[in-house]
This record gives C-alpha cells, sequence and structure tokens, in this order.
C-alpha cells in the first residue's frame, strides 16, 4: 500500500498536528513501513469471523441518574493555563471575516 | 533504606515490632532514592514531605507503612501526574484512582512517581520528556518499558513493590528484563479509573515486586469492584497469598512452539531449564500451537494505536496541561499545544490510529485486526480447554542497549512478540525471574485463563523457590 505525503498530511491534520517538511518526509517514509507491516493482516482469512473490540464479561452497567457532589469548580481552575475572572481563557474563536 | 533483602512480611515485623517507625521507613526510603537514583533515574516526583498515614494498624494491613513506588500515569491527589509527557509536565490531579485509595485504605506509603515511556508508549522507558532510565544490572542497558521506572525502582532496591500498568507487555518485559516479577491481572480485574488511558480495551494495572508473594499481596489490596469503572468484574476476588507455597503436581503446563522458535541459544536453555524443573516436580508438559502469533504485532498496534488517538483526543491545551504560546485562534491552541506537547513516539501512534480509523482505511485496518484478535482469543481458548497455564519466554532477548533501538519503531515494536497477545485476549500473564544470559536477567512469562490469577501465582512461586533468582543482586548497583 502506497502512503504518500499528502496522505501523511492529512492525517496530521485529522490528529490536530502539524509537522515541518523534514518531518513530513521521515514520518512519510515510517508510517509506510508500519502500515506495511500493519497490511499483514489482510493475508488472514477473517470470512465469517465476528470482531472483538472488547474482552468485557458484564453487559452494559446502569446506573441510577441522580446528582452528585463531585468537584469544586475552583479546584478544577488551578489546572487551566490561562484564566480571567472565573473563566477558562482561550483566543479569538470567531474571527472577523467569520462576520463578514 | 534498601530493600534487596526484604518483603512486605519483613517490614510488617518490624514495623508491628516497633524496631522500626513507618515514619523512619519513609524518610530512610526517600534518602536511599535520592541517592540511588542519580544512576536509575527511576523516578519523576519523588516527595521530600513524604508522611505515612496516622492510626497505622500493622496486624489489621500488610501493607500499612510500607512505601508503594506507583507509576506516573496513575493519578494521584495532590501529587504532580505526568504520563512522562511535557503535556501535562505540570498537572496536579484532583482525586485518587481506584487503585491509590484502595492502597491508602489499606495503610500504605506514597514517596512518589515512577518515570515510564510517554503515555506508556514504548519497550524501553527512553521514551520519556524526564530522559531514560538505566537498568541496574547494567546501567548502560534500558529497563524495559514503559513500566521502567517501577521495574528498576524495585530491582534497585528502592521500594519494595511497586504499580506498573500493562497494555500491550509494559509490566512484563520491564520485569523480565530487571530480574523481578511482574503481574497483568485479567482485563477488568483491576479499575482503570484514574489510570490515564492509552488502549482502553488493553490497559491493565498490575504490580512488581522482587518476591511473587508480594505481588499477591498488593493485588489482594488493589483488586475488586468499582462503581466508577463498569468494567471492572464483580466477581469474588480470592486471597491470592493462598496461592503461594503450592506444588505444581498434576498442572497442566503448555508450551507453545511458536514462542520457542522465537528465542534461542542461551535464552533457550535458561527458559527450557524452568519448562524442565516444572517437569521434574511432577507438572505435565504438553507442546501447543498459537498459530496467529505471527500477526499479533501488527495487530496490536493497529488496536492499540485507534484506541490512542482516539483517548488522546482530550489533551487540547485548554483546560489542564500545556498551552503553547502565540496562537492566534483556538484551532492553533490545539494544533501547537499538540505538536508541542507530545514527544515523537505519541505522535507516531496518534498518526497511525486516525490512519487506521480513517475513511477508506477503515475496514482493511481496524476491522480486519479487530477481526483478527478473535481468532487470536480463539487460539487460547482452545489451549485452556485442555491446559491450566501457558509458559514460555517473556521477551526475545535480554534487556538492549540504551539507543541501540530507538530509531528503529518496527524493531521497537516487535519486542512485545510474546506479550502482547494477553492483552489482546484480556488473560492474566506474569513474568518471573528464570536466570542469566550474558550478566542480564531474563523471564519466563506464564499465562492462564481469564480470572485464574491463581495458577499464574502458584506456578510463578514454584519457579521462584526452586531457581532461587532473588538471591542475586544487580550488578550495576555497586560502586
Amino acid at each position: 500500500m502506497e502512503i504518500t505525503e499528502d496522505t501523511i498530511k492529512h492525517v496530521a491534520t485529522l490528529s490536530r498536528l502539524e509537522f515541518n517538511d523534514d518531518e513530513i518526509g521521515e514520518f512519510t517514509e515510517q508510517m509506510s513501513s508500519i502500515i506495511n507491516m500493519a497490511d499483514q493482516l489482510s493475508e488472514v482469512d477473517t470470512e465469517g469471523v465476528p470482531e472483538t473490540v472488547q474482552v468485557v464479561d458484564r453487559d452494559t452497567v446502569f446506573r441510577e441518574d441522580k446528582p452528585e457532589h463531585w468537584q469544586d469548580r475552583e479546584e478544577l481552575m488551578e489546572n487551566v493555563p490561562e484564566k480571567a475572572n472565573g473563566f477558562i481563557k482561550v483566543p479569538v474563536i470567531i474571527e472577523k471575516d467569520d462576520n463578514e | 533504606m534498601n530493600y534487596l533483602n526484604e518483603t512486605i512480611d519483613s517490614l510488617n515485623k518490624k514495623l508491628a515490632s516497633g524496631d522500626l517507625s513507618a515514619d523512619q521507613l519513609a524518610k530512610d526510603t526517600v534518602a536511599n532514592i535520592k541517592d540511588t537514583d542519580k544512576k536509575l533515574n527511576a523516578w519523576i516526583t519523588v516527595d521530600d514531605d513524604v508522611k505515612p498515614a496516622e492510626n497505622l494498624d500493622f496486624s489489621k494491613s500488610k501493607l500499612a507503612g510500607i512505601p508503594i513506588a506507583i507509576k506516573d500515569n496513575i493519578i494521584t491527589n495532590g501529587m504532580k501526574t505526568t504520563a512522562a509527557s511535557h503535556i501535562l509536565y505540570n498537572f496536579m490531579p484532583m482525586y485518587d484512582a481506584t487503585v491509590i485509595s484502595k492502597l491508602k485504605d489499606a495503610g500504605a506509603t506514597f514517596v512518589g512517581k515512577t518515570n515510564m515511556d510517554e503515555f506508556a508508549m514504548g519497550s524501553s522507558t527512553e521514551h520519556s520528556y524526564y530522559g531514560a532510565t538505566h537498568n541496574p544490572w547494567n546501567l548502560d542497558k534500558v529497563p524495559g518499558g514503559s513500566s521502567g521506572g517501577s521495574a528498576a525502582a524495585v530491582a534497585g532496591g528502592q521500594v519494595v513493590a511497586a504499580l506498573g500498568s500493562d497494555t500491550g507487555g509494559s509490566i512484563r518485559q520491564p520485569a523480565a528484563f530487571n530480574g523481578i516479577f511482574g503481574i497483568k491481572p485479567t482485563y477488568g480485574r483491576v479499575s482503570r479509573w484514574g489510570l490515564i488511558a492509552f488502549g482502553s480495551s488493553l490497559d491493565q494495572i498490575g504490580v512488581m515486586s522482587k518476591r511473587v508473594k508480594d505481588s499477591a499481596e498488593v493485588l489482594n489490596v488493589i483488586a475488586g469492584g468499582d462503581d466508577h469503572d463498569s468494567t471492572v468484574s464483580t466477581r469474588e476476588v480470592p486471597d491470592f497469598t493462598k496461592f503461594i507455597g503450592q506444588d505444581v503436581k498434576g498442572l497442566r503446563v503448555a508450551v507453545p512452539k511458536e514462542y520457542m522458535d522465537a528465542v534461542s541459544g542461551e535464552m533457550r536453555e535458561v527458559i527450557q531449564k524452568q519448562i524442565d524443573t516444572l517437569k521434574d516436580a511432577g507438572a505435565i508438559i504438553n507442546e501447543v500451537s498459537l498459530p496467529h502469533t505471527k500477526y499479533v504485532v501488527p495487530d496490536y498496534y493497529i488496536i492499540a494505536s485507534s484506541e490512542a488517538s482516539s483517548n488522546l483526543q482530550r489533551y487540547d491545551g485548554i483546560r489542564y496541561g500545556y498551552r503553547a504560546k502565540d496562537t492566534k485562534n483556538l484551532l492553533d491552541v490545539y494544533v501547537k499545544s499538540r505538536s508541542e506537547g507530545f514527544g515523537t513516539e505519541v505522535k507516531r501512534r496518534i498518526m497511525l490510529g486516525s490512519f487506521a480509523l480513517s475513511a477508506g482505511s477503515y475496514d482493511r485496518f481496524f476491522r480486519q485486526a479487530a477481526k483478527v484478535r478473535t481468532l487470536i482469543c480463539d487460539d487460547f481458548d482452545k489451549i485452556f480447554a485442555e491446559n491450566d497455564v501457558i509458559v514460555g519466554p517473556t521477551t526475545t532477548e535480554p534487556a538492549f542497549g540504551i539507543g541501540e533501538e530507538i530509531s528503529d519503531p518496527i524493531k521497537m515494536y516487535n519486542n512485545d512478540l510474546l506479550t502482547i497477545s494477553a492483552n489482546l485476549a484480556g488473560i492474566p500473564a506474569a513474568s518471573v525471574p528464570a536466570g542469566l544470559v550474558d550478566g542480564m536477567p531474563v523471564g519466563l512469562q506464564i499465562m492462564a485463563k481469564r480470572f485464574d490469577e491463581g495458577n499464574v501465582f502458584k506456578t510463578a512461586d514454584f519457579i521462584e523457590r526452586s531457581n532461587k533468582f532473588y538471591e542475586k543482586t544487580p550488578t550495576g548497583m555497586e560502586d
């Protein structure tokens, strides 16, 4: 399976990651060999085989939907990198162009 | 305090008789860590102001006053938890993982957090934002990973026991490389609440200790139901220490030929010798086949990376952890914080996972991997219909040199060849020291069917009593 620089750039966008040109080149080469290793799986005959996505011995677990005291807002805010007036501060979300 | 010749029982006796105070033990433990960690770099955080719990009852709890090392991907209220990542360099948890609450109830002491591969992704503890950990048997070698800090801390005599986590071998491979015991319990035996998620269908918290019985003591405390994690089994947890000291007569032991063929020379001889010991003691040895072994590495890397790419979406620089500077909009915060905050190996896994889950690749990669996982599980079911345990080597080679494999991801991934299947199938598996090859420890892996940790402990304890590996001292710690 051919992995191109465009594939890697697309996957980087999906992953919310960015790379410089050197890194894209290196990742294309490495990901290409990893994905081709993974592609060995296609030689296994899985006709009619069900998928296993978990190995839990319980069915869906239900609980009562009742409010509980969990954590204090002030405690949680201590880990926030940038804040103002008790709110989480982020850069502009709606840029000027969006309003035009 | 150096723990090389101590067990939880020996420490409990000293604490109960008053020969040693929990306070003194905690202080001496930290002092020894500070001293010996110049060589090992096994810790990310050490608590200088360590204080044991109050009103300890040494007759009620074996772990009362005993310092236990905690891998830095298990969150601890008020103690920095980084998962060895820059993106969590300043993260201060506001609550305890369930395993920590349970250890606190048992009166254990917390001295700090151990080094690891970033987000538990790696097999050498070289992928840490806090630098590589060194193997106590030879400081130029890796301790394995990802629980390499916990393994080196135990092997180097810094603590008597440690918690690790195992997604594809991250407890067993470092246990093998460091000449200690390490067990990954059945998926669902121990709560994952508060374990920083990597591959949620594979992750399991487990225990590492020099002596088999000490892991049984700790697992007794951390196992069992938890309302916060609906994947934890509600079935009763046996007293695992009752499997210590038993004989192995009549135990049905399967030896997969694919596992034995993966090792050669002296390493194969050392492993074969352990199997012969079991046979001489009356165990029934059966050669078996795990025909899908050649597909476990690709299968695991697709499944684990897919789950990881999804789990690691939460790191966006907004609510906690590292946030990039000079960003122009919200998307820029996400992209720059993640690109600057994650290390190369973590990025590689996120990329592989995003690829395997993306439109056009999902059927060929993720769905196919999930089907092959079923075939791998079936292989184990067949063997366990006629056998109690499966034994073989834990790794294909002893510890490799620092820097030797880090530039070759596929070579690094193949380290997990023999350990991955237990995670895919959710079965319990452990590594117990088998002997030395070229001066470095190698481990015997023992697997059993789901929720049968008992037979794992029984077999491991028998091997420990037979080869007495614990009498050996790590060669890298001598001055």
